[in-house]
């Protein structure tokens, strides 16, 4: 739950002072069209106690102001889950803070706009009255107008660059933002000297356009960053739902699972995830823990046994009371594992980062070549430093440092559409440099939960009677059979009189005698009792019985293919059984595979690849998969992983279907090509008008030109990204 | 050239009216919700409901 300022406009809206108000944000997951935000603010303001409700699109999340604590945050999510939204509370404490500090950066980029066009305005007078017959006095009054508005927006505008320079001047580090820094306050205090002697070689509006355009690619790599990491946090919060709390004196009350405490008790329904480690305190059944060990044979458990966040209760009612994280040994290897992963890799430098390693040394040198040579060849100090200046706008990176966040915010807006989510700002970098695929099995090469593998032998029918029984289920097996039955257009109705004995069947009497939906044994079967079956059986017919497997996503053979045609050698790295792996691995035509992979295996395992200079993109979901997903070059989980994972992942992509890694890879690659593209035009534009600089031919009308030439053309070849092969 | 020393004035008035009517769009939240306030625009909700009451008026061009 997240407790934050009440919003300032929320004061339009009557509201008793005196009252007591909390102000909830929940992430609404399938809040998609331009109606769901009435549907969304007219299902919250539904609720006696709730006295304001904020729908924000563009985040997915809704603030909820709550009133005198009538209604809860689980009344709130209740009625939005009643009106068709998925709807959770935000895990994070403030997320207020990051938007504060993008929209502080609008503001200096809405101020230096201001200034620049102002400054403009009054400098193309000057430059223009000199062909004419402006007077002097008039040059120097606009001049002297010009520093009065480029003064205050030098010293406010450009603070994120400033503090962004010293940090790395104290570190004993060049960045781009050093001579940037050092171009905007040279020129702003030499054009304030040259207009004190009254001369008209005044750069006040090149160190004010300049910082304009940097501060828009500033504004953007923000703006990009918070989005994601908005995104991410919606879907962690989306994944860890509701647990049933136990209260005293045996009340049931729904909290939010990250709620929960140690020595909590909750009530866990057949198929449901389990909210928080713990120990099961009665009832017995089996759990699905292939989440967290990728195996997907179901462990029979009895209290007392340990289960985990995240795994799924298969059979009968479990009371399970809380424990604390840490002690689970799992979790804690698991925990080990990443730290140890995550400090082993090598930090990956940005693009940006090495270009400007080598841009900012020779912007400088040529700089004080500049002044050094004008002096030696007896110019006075002034012009020498004029030229010197002139040299460090001129070859200023404006071109440079918006060429990677204008390919990366196309990227990421392309990616967006496609339901994927850049969770790491080098993440596109990197797997553009990748060189190889590894899956993991359970739930990412498959659906990571059971489907019906016999449904073609079924009846119609049949089908329809099963699903009929098993709509009333939530266990897995059951729904899978009411999946079936959708995908063949059989109408399911909604059940009567059905009753369910967690953990065994579903049982339901018809006039003509009963029929049952269950194991073996619920259904009188003498048959071997095999755990991935049902069988279904009627009275008055013979039984049928229903198989179930963990099947292949419908495009994993697909993507697998197209990996290898595009030149990716693929593997296949699991923590199940090997004999399931080979099959998984068969079927999606991969040829190198492992099996029964623990956690440090799949990390030794990419180490070796590392070593044979192989460059991974690791594709997992499960908690086993964490640390090789912190391990790998790069990573994508997809939406439904364990939250470590996604936490782990630098990419997380929504929906059943494979072929988002195909686009992330293809995505990258074209990223990568055009920001390059970018740095060449960046660095062809620097080589015409640098010597130019250094002559001293430019003035400050030139410079201005081709600095918005060439930040204007960096842009546009950024566009070709968003433009091309619409979804 | 008398007539600048009302021109300029007013040119820099004009342009600073423009900033400030950003900067208080954006103080207000106004920019918060850009998708959304594409479609609040189109609702036929009388505005004495309280939630339309914080619709958002569309963007002005204040970049300066």
């Amino acid at each position: 739950m997240t407790v934050h300022s009440i919003p300032a406009r929320a004061g339009t809206i009557a509201v008793r002072r005196d009252a007591t108000l909390q102000t909830l944000t929940l992430a609404v997951e399938n809040m998609r069209c331009g109606g769901c935000i009435r549907s969304v603010e007219r299902a919250a303001l539904s609720i006696p106690g709730v006295a304001s409700a904020r729908a924000n699109l563009a985040a997915k999340r809704v603030s909820v102001v709550l009133q005198d604590g009538r209604a809860s945050e689980a009344d709130v999510i209740a009625a939005l889950g009643e009106a068709g939204f998925a709807a959770a509370p935000m895990q994070t404490v403030k997320p207020g803070a990051e938007t504060a500090r993008e929209s502080a950066l609008l503001r200096r980029v809405a101020i230096a706009g201001f200034a620049a066009m102002n400054i403009m305005l009054l400098s193309v007078s000057v430059w223009s009255g000199r062909a004419g017959d402006m007077d002097q006095s008039l040059i120097t009054l606009f001049c002297w107008l010009s520093a009065l508005i480029a003064l205050p927006t030098v010293t406010y505008a450009g603070q994120p660059f400033y503090a962004s320079a010293l940090s790395a001047l104290k570190g004993r580090r060049l960045n781009m933002d050093v001579p940037i820094s050092l171009a905007v306050i040279l020129a702003t205090a030499m054009s304030l000297y040259q207009t004190l002697r009254g001369s008209d070689q005044v750069y006040f509006d090149a160190a004010v356009t300049l910082l304009f355009f940097l501060l828009i690619g500033r504004y953007i790599d923000e703006h990009l960053r918070v989005r994601a990491r908005g995104e991410a946090q919606n879907l962690l919060s989306l994944q860890s739902g509701i647990a049933t709390l136990i209260g005293d004196g045996g009340a049931l009350r729904p909290v939010p699972a990250h709620a929960l405490t140690a020595g909590d008790k909750v009530l866990i329904g057949t198929g449901e995830r389990i909210p928080a480690d713990g120990l099961i305190l009665t009832g017995s059944g089996a759990i699905d823990q292939s989440l967290i060990t990728g195996e997907t044979t179901p462990m029979a458990v009895t209290p007392g046994a340990q289960v985990y966040a995240g795994t799924l209760s298969l059979g009968s009612t479990l009371m399970v009371q809380v424990t604390a994280a840490d002690t689970a040994t799992l979790l804690a290897e698991i925990g080990r594992l990443m730290a140890a992963a995550e400090q082993g890799k090598a930090r990956y430098r940005r693009l940006a980062d090495r270009a400007a390693e080598i841009y900012a040394p020779a912007v400088h040198g040529l700089g004080a070549a500049t002044f050094i040579g004008w002096l030696a060849v007896g110019a006075p100090w002034q012009t020498a430093l004029t030229y010197a200046i002139a040299v460090l706008i001129v070859a200023c990176p404006c071109a440079l440092a918006l060429a990677v966040p204008a390919v990366q915010i196309a990227a990421a807006n392309r990616l967006f559409r496609r339901g994927i989510v850049i969770k790491a700002a080098d993440g596109l970098e990197r797997v553009a440099e990748a060189n190889m695929v590894a899956f993991d099995k359970t739930g990412t090469l498959t659906f990571g939960r059971p489907q019906l593998l016999n449904g073609a032998m079924v009846p119609d029918d049949v089908l329809e009677a099963a699903a009929g029984l098993a709509v009333a289920s939530k266990h897995p097996y059951a729904q899978a059979i009411v999946a079936e039955a959708r995908n063949r257009n059989i109408a399911v109705s909604a059940p009567e009189g059905v009753e369910e004995t967690p953990g065994r069947g579903l049982l339901r009497a018809l006039p003509r005698g009963e029929e049952r939906l269950g194991s073996a044994e619920w259904c009188g079967i003498a048959a071997k009792d095999g755990a991935s079956e049902v069988w279904y059986a009627r009275d008055w017919q013979a039984p049928v019985c229903f198989r179930f497997a963990d099947a292949l996503r419908s495009d994993a053979a697909e993507v697998v293919a197209e990996c290898k045609r595009r030149g990716y050698p693929v593997a296949l790295l699991s923590g199940d059984r090997k004999s399931a792996v080979e099959t998984a691995a068969c079927a999606s035509g991969i040829v190198t595979w492992q099996g029964e992979l623990t956690p440090a295996h799949k990390i030794d395992w990419l180490a070796d690849s590392a070593k044979q200079g192989q460059k991974v993109l690791m594709v997992g979901d499960g908690l086993n998969d964490a640390p090789a997903l912190a391990a790998a070059y790069a990573s994508i989980s997809p939406a439904n992983a364990a939250d470590i994972s996604q936490r782990a992942a630098d990419f997380v992509f929504q929906g059943e279907r494979l072929s988002p890694i195909l686009e992330v890879l293809s995505t990258a690659k074209r990223a990568r090509n055009l920001a390059l593209q970018n740095f060449g035009v960046a660095f062809c534009y620097n080589i015409i008008a640098v010597p130019f600089a250094m002559a001293g031919y430019v003035t400050p009308l030139i410079a201005a030109v081709v600095m918005s030439t060439s930040s204007i053309l960096v842009t546009l070849n950024a566009a070709r990204l968003a433009g091309s092969g619409k979804s | 050239m008398t007539a600048l020393a009302w021109l300029i004035p007013a040119a820099l008035f004009l342009g600073g009216l423009g900033l400030v009517a950003f900067l208080w769009a954006l103080r207000s939240g106004q920019f918060e919700d850009l998708e959304g306030a594409a479609y609040r625009a189109l609702e036929d909700d009388p505005p004495s409901d309280p939630v339309s009451r914080r619709d958002p008026e569309p963007q002005s061009s204040e970049r300066g």
